[in-house]
C-alpha cells in the first residue's frame, strides 16, 4: 500500500481558535491550539484511524482537511493539489472526491427533507446528468446498498432510528463515489450492537468502491476493527502513528500504552491479572499547553528534558512514527508504575 | 450503474433493523407525506386552535363579502342617516342588531366594514414588518460580525422606545390615514421579528446538515434556501400570526387616539372612540366593537400557539 502515491497528504497542519472573543481585545485574546503541527498521509483505499480523548483535536483535523474550518497553518494536499489554495470551482470539484460522515445522525440530516431528497442532493449540486427518474432509481439502489428499504425513499429522517439515519448519511456520502471519506466518530452515537453493523457496512462499501477513510474515533476497539493504520492524538498533536498490529502489540509512546492498558479485555482472568497504567489528572488546557512534550505533565516516565524540549515525531522503525524522547517498545516498565 | 449486491449478513441485519422501525411506524402506510401536511393533521387535533382558525376565516369572509349583502339591508356605513334625529343611538333590535350610533348609522355594518380595515392593517403591517425583519435578521445572522452588531444595536434602539408611543410619534410626523398606519406599524415592527429570525438562523446554522451541505459543495444560496430557511421559518410563521393580532390592537389604539383611520371610515378603534362617550347610557356602542377586537386578537394568538405546537417536527403524533 505504501508504494503508491498518497491520496491525501497533511503537512504541519495547525488550527487555533480565539479563546475569548472580546470585541475590543480580540488582538490580545488567548488562543486555543486545537491542532498543532499534525502531519500524516492517507493512501488510496486504506483506512487511517485517528484516536484520542475528547477535545484533543481529532474532529478539528477532519474539518480542516475538508476546509469546513480554515487551518491556521500548514498544508493539505489532495492528489497533490493544495486544498487551502483552491478556488471556489476547484473546491467544488474537490468535494466530489471527498465526503464527510458525521457523528450525530440526528443533527446531520435536514429534518425537512425526505431521505430521497437528502441522498440526491449531492447529485443535484454536481449535476450528474441523470434525469429525475434515473436519479430516483439510483437513490433507491443506494438505499438498498446501505441496507435500507428503497420503499422508504419518501420518508423523513425523524421516522428512522439512529442506526438507520447513519446509513442514510453513509448513502449520501457515497452518492458521488468519493475517493476519500472522513468519518467523524460515525458510530459513537449508536448502540454497541448497531455499531458493529454500521462498521461492517463501511468496510463492505470500502471493498466495493475502493474508498479511503480517515476514521476518527475515541474507542480503540472500534478503530482496531476497521483501520489499516492508526494515529494517536494527544492535546492537538499526533504522538504515535503505525499500522494497527504494531501499535496494539508494541506501542512505543507512553500515552498509547496507557490508552491500551485502559481498554478492557473481554476475559476476566486476563483483565484481573494485568497491570493498568492509570494517568493522573486531566489533560491540560489547550489554551496554555505544557512546554516541551505536551504529555510530560502526566507521563509516568517523564524526565527533565521532556519539559524543555519538544520531542521530534520520528520514525522509530519503518512505518512506525512516535513523538517521544524515550520511545521504545513498552517504554513504561512494570516497576515504574505507581499503584 | 451496476452494483455488486451487498453481502448477505448486512442485508439481514438491516432488514431486522428496518422491521423494528416499520412496526413503530405502523399506521402511516402512505409513502409520501409532507411536513406541512403532518403539521396540519396535528393542528386539527388542537380544538382551541381550530375554533380560532374558524373564527378568523369567518371574519375574513364577512369582511370580503360585505359589499354583497350589507348595504341593501343596513345602509351605507359611512354616510349619515337621512332621518338622523329619529335613528340616533337606537338600542339593539332586530333591525339594527348592534344598535345605531349618534349619526344614525347601523353599528353592525360599521363593525363589519371596520373588520375590513382592521384586518387589512393587521395583515399588511405584519407583512411589511415580517419582510423587513426577515431581511435584517438574515443579514445579521448570516454575515455576522459588523453587520450583526449594526443591525442588532439598531433593533435595540427601536425596542428601547415604548412601541405605541413610537408609532404615535411617527404618525405625527407622516400624518394619519390608513396607508400611513400600515407604514408606521409595519416599519416599527421589524426589530422583534429580526431578533426571532436571527436567533432561529443562528441555531439552525450550527446543525451538522448545514456543514454536510457545505461539504457537498452546495452554494450559499442553496444552503440558505434549502437548509436554513425551511428550518427557521416555522418560528416566523408563528410569530407573524400572533403579530397580526398585535397590529390590529395597535391600529385600534391609534384610531382610538384619533391618529389612525380617519372618520367617517370605520375601524374598530374609531368605533370604540365614538362609543366611549356613551359608555354609561348606551354601552353597546363601545362594548360590541370591543368584543370584535378581543375575539379576533385572541383568535390570532390561539392560532399562533397552535401553529407553534403543530410545526414542531419533533412532536410525534401521540
Amino acid at each position: 500500500m505504501a508504494t503508491k502515491e498518497p491520496l491525501l497528504k497533511v503537512e504541519h497542519l495547525s488550527k487555533e481558535f480565539p479563546a475569548e472573543s472580546g470585541m475590543l481585545m480580540s488582538r490580545f485574546a488567548k488562543k486555543v491550539s486545537a491542532v498543532n503541527d499534525v502531519s500524516f498521509e492517507i493512501y488510496p483505499g486504506e483506512t487511517l484511524g485517528l484516536v484520542g480523548e475528547s477535545g484533543c483535536g481529532k474532529s478539528t483535523t477532519g474539518r480542516s482537511i475538508m476546509r469546513l474550518t480554515r487551518p491556521t497553518a500548514g498544508h493539505v494536499y489532495f492528489e497533490g493539489r493544495d486544498v487551502a489554495k483552491m478556488s471556489h470551482k476547484e473546491l467544488k470539484s474537490l468535494r466530489r472526491e471527498m465526503q464527510f460522515i458525521f457523528q450525530d445522525p440526528y443533527a446531520s440530516l435536514n429534518p425537512r427533507m425526505t431521505i430521497g431528497e437528502i441522498i440526491s442532493e449531492p447529485l443535484q449540486i454536481h449535476g450528474d446528468g441523470r434525469t429525475a427518474s434515473e436519479r430516483n432509481k439510483y437513490v433507491r439502489e443506494l438505499l438498498d446498498v446501505v441496507g435500507l428499504n428503497p420503499e422508504h425513499i419518501n420518508r423523513y429522517p425523524h421516522e428512522f432510528s439512529g442506526g438507520q439515519r447513519q446509513r442514510i448519511g453513509i448513502a449520501r456520502a457515497f452518492a458521488l463515489h468519493p475517493k476519500l471519506i472522513i468519518c467523524d466518530e460515525p458510530v459513537s452515537a449508536l448502540d454497541v450492537s448497531i455499531q458493529a453493523q454500521v462498521l461492517n457496512l463501511l468496510k463492505d462499501l470500502q471493498k466495493q468502491f475502493g474508498t479511503a477513510y480517515l476514521f476518527i474515533a475515541h474507542d480503540l476497539s472500534v478503530v482496531q476493527h476497521i483501520s489499516d493504520r492508526v494515529a494517536v492524538m494527544y492535546l492537538g498533536k499526533i504522538v504515535e502513528l503505525s499500522d494497527w498490529k504494531t501499535l496494539y502489540a508494541e506501542p512505543q509512546h507512553p500515552y498509547t500504552q496507557s490508552l491500551l492498558s485502559a481498554a478492557p479485555i473481554p476475559d476476566p482472568d486476563i483483565q484481573k491479572s494485568r497491570s493498568r497504567i492509570i494517568l493522573a489528572g486531566d489533560p491540560p488546557s489547550p489554551i496554555d499547553p505544557p512546554s516541551g512534550c505536551r504529555f510530560h505533565t502526566r507521563c509516568p516516565i517523564a524526565q527533565g528534558v521532556c519539559s524543555e524540549q519538544q520531542p521530534e515525531f520520528r520514525e522509530v522503525e519503518p512505518g512506525h512514527f512516535c513523538a517521544c524522547h524515550f520511545a521504545a517498545p513498552f517504554p513504561i516498565k512494570e516497576s515504574s508504575i505507581e499503584l | 450503474m451496476i452494483y455488486p449486491s451487498p453481502t448477505q449478513n448486512i442485508g439481514m441485519q438491516a432488514k431486522a433493523e428496518s422491521t423494528v422501525a416499520a412496526k413503530a411506524n405502523a399506521g402511516d402506510s402512505s409513502a409520501s407525506r409532507t411536513l406541512w401536511g403532518d403539521a396540519f393533521s396535528r393542528l386539527k387535533k388542537n380544538k382551541l386552535a381550530i375554533i380560532a382558525a374558524v373564527w378568523i376565516i369567518f371574519i375574513i369572509l364577512i369582511a370580503i363579502t360585505a359589499d354583497l349583502w350589507v348595504p341593501q339591508t343596513l345602509g351605507d356605513p359611512t354616510a349619515t342617516a337621512a332621518n338622523m334625529a329619529e335613528s340616533s343611538r337606537l338600542a339593539p333590535s332586530l333591525e339594527h342588531p348592534f344598535g345605531t350610533d349618534t349619526l344614525g348609522r347601523d353599528v353592525l355594518s360599521r363593525v363589519i366594514y371596520g373588520a375590513r380595515i382592521s384586518l387589512t392593517v393587521g395583515v399588511v403591517a405584519t407583512g411589511i414588518s415580517t419582510i423587513l425583519g426577515l431581511i435584517m435578521g438574515a443579514i445579521a445572522a448570516y454575515y455576522g460580525g459588523i453587520w450583526d452588531t449594526i443591525i442588532m444595536r439598531l433593533a435595540d434602539i427601536f425596542l428601547a422606545f415604548p412601541y405605541t408611543l413610537f408609532v404615535v410619534a411617527m404618525i405625527a410626523v407622516i400624518g394619519n390615514g390608513i396607508q400611513n398606519v400600515f407604514i408606521a406599524i409595519g416599519i416599527l415592527g421589524w426589530p422583534s421579528i429580526a431578533r426571532v429570525f436571527r436567533s432561529a438562523i443562528l441555531s439552525v446554522k450550527e446543525n451538522d446538515y448545514v456543514d454536510a451541505a457545505r461539504a457537498m459543495g452546495a452554494s450559499d444560496v442553496r444552503i440558505v434556501a434549502r437548509h436554513i430557511f425551511p428550518n427557521s421559518v416555522a418560528s416566523i410563521v408563528v410569530y407573524a400570526t400572533m403579530n397580526i393580532g398585535g397590529a390590529i390592537l395597535t391600529e385600534s389604539a391609534l384610531s382610538f387616539l384619533g391618529m389612525g383611520v380617519v372618520p367617517p371610515n370605520p375601524s374598530w378603534g374609531t368605533l370604540i372612540q365614538d362609543g366611549q362617550q356613551y359608555l354609561q347610557t348606551e354601552p353597546w356602542l363601545m362594548i360590541l366593537p370591543g368584543l370584535a377586537i378581543l375575539s379576533t386578537v385572541l383568535a390570532f394568538t390561539l392560532l399562533g400557539d397552535g401553529l407553534r405546537d403543530a410545526l414542531d417536527v419533533k412532536m410525534k403524533d401521540a
